[in-house]
């Protein structure tokens, strides 16, 4: 994710016409357990026809050698079954380390990465989490994408996700 | 006494014979995960005969006719396989991206005549019924058989399952025998030798019977064109049976044709 916002900056500086996008805040809520892994997170916006509009983000082991940290993907079950199993992982801009418990903030551009080829219309965006001897939840937060418009909307989970928000920005 | 329980075992015989295969013994392979992920995938799988599903508590699988077919359709190897007393294990690798296919498959020629008032059983080939002269044995009846039992294994997004063309079989129709969830309804085709194989009664039973007072089976049956639909409310392991009798042609006779189905199927929560 780091990469992929370095690149962005120069793109919003050369002024594009619409440089908003989508601000996210998915909460990770602090679990008092005897064995606590960080969960699998899968981010992607659906269209209404439940088809992958955009990946967006999927937060997992990244960091294991040879790859091992994959073997789990498919535990992010409605995730690996829309759109993950047939891709290539990692996918550059989409692959990130998971994220402590807490508020943790991502962003994406309207005119770059997955929302560069969004068309205006309704959507959900769609946070999966899943925890290695853990839960599974997934939290939907439906919205309509208009280049330009404003808006906040937000959804919690009950265990292994808390508050997500959804920020239109111009 | 000694005759009494004879007589027992005859008619426990003769009861086996008239119900064919469909006897209480259920075969199956159950792997570790019906879907993996990753570069570096195994399964495992366990591989029994039992009345309890999918408890091993009566007969391994037979491990000499065990196939595994990647999704190039090339067989692969089985790895560390162990014959057990209750059940076969072994491993497979996914080095491919698709479905794999775990199966016991034969087929075979079975026959049956007069011998006085006395009915006998003959297996073999169609070279030896002739050279033996069974063709010509009073009251005779010939049979196909054909047996299948496997189970699915994908590696990243299902492939195309491509039919054997032997005795029954399940293929996507277009649901994916690794696409299952709780709550949705799933179509499936199924084939004999290759063809639909229409109106086949087809049962349904859900693992971890041995928790349940009934095992709450299902009956199916396929539509005139193969098709298989059916919607699972509960996640978990199924096990599907299909069995079908007809008339088929071999090296110019008519004859029987007797084929059964047996596949574990995963249902994933929706």
């Amino acid at each position: 994710m780091r990469k992929a916002l370095t690149f962005v900056v120069p793109v919003v500086m050369a002024g594009s016409a619409h440089a908003g996008g989508l601000e996210l805040t998915v909460e990770i809520p602090k679990l008092s357990v005897s064995e606590y892994h960080r969960p699998y997170v899968a981010i992607w916006i659906e269209d209404k026809d439940k088809k992958i509009a955009a990946n967006l983000s999927v937060w997992y082991a990244v960091h294991l050698k040879d790859d091992e940290g994959e073997k789990w993907l498919k535990d992010i079950r409605q995730w690996w079954r829309r759109t993950g199993r047939g891709l290539d992982m990692p996918l550059d801009g989409v692959s990130s380390p998971t994220k402590p418990p807490g508020a943790n903030k991502v962003e994406f551009k309207s005119d770059s990465g997955p929302l560069a080829k969004l068309a205006p219309g309704d959507y959900t965006l769609i946070v999966e989490a899943s925890r290695e001897v853990g839960g599974k939840e997934m939290v939907e937060i439906p919205f309509t994408w208009a280049p330009g418009a404003e808006a906040v909307a937000s959804a919690k989970g009950k265990e292994e996700l808390g508050a997500v928000t959804l920020k239109l920005v111009k | 006494m000694k005759t009494f329980a004879k007589r027992c075992i005859t008619a426990v015989a003769l009861a086996t014979l008239m119900v064919g295969t469909a006897n209480a013994h259920r075969a199956w392979f159950v792997p570790s995960s019906t879907v993996v992920s990753g570069d570096n995938a195994w399964v495992t799988i366990d591989g029994a005969v039992s009345n309890n599903l999918f408890f091993p508590d009566h007969r391994p699988m037979q491990i000499a006719q065990i196939s595994v077919t990647a999704p190039d359709g090339k067989p692969i190897q089985i790895a560390n396989a162990t014959v057990g007393q209750y059940r076969t294990t072994f491993d497979i690798k996914l080095e491919q991206k698709g479905t794999y296919r775990i199966a016991q498959a034969n087929t075979g020629l079975n026959a049956s005549y007069k011998e006085g008032a006395e009915t006998k059983r003959w297996r073999g080939t169609m070279a030896e019924y002739v050279a033996q002269g069974i063709d010509k044995k009073p009251g005779v009846e010939l049979t196909a058989t054909s047996r299948r039992v496997e189970t699915f294994v994908t590696n990243g997004a299902p492939s195309e399952i491509k039919s054997t063309a032997k005795g029954l079989e399940l293929v996507a129709g277009p649901t994916h025998p690794n696409d299952l969830y709780s709550g949705e309804e799933a179509t499936f085709k199924m084939l004999d030798n290759g063809k639909p194989a229409a109106n086949v009664e087809v049962t349904l039973i859900q693992g971890g019977d041995r928790y349940r007072a009934q095992a709450g089976e299902v009956k199916l049956k396929t539509g005139a064109d193969g098709t298989l639909k059916l919607k699972l409310e509960n996640a978990g392991m199924y096990w599907l049976e299909a069995e079908s009798k007809g008339k088929t042609t071999l090296e110019g006779k008519t004859l029987n044709s007797q084929s059964t189905y047996v596949a574990v199927l995963e249902v994933l929560p929706g």
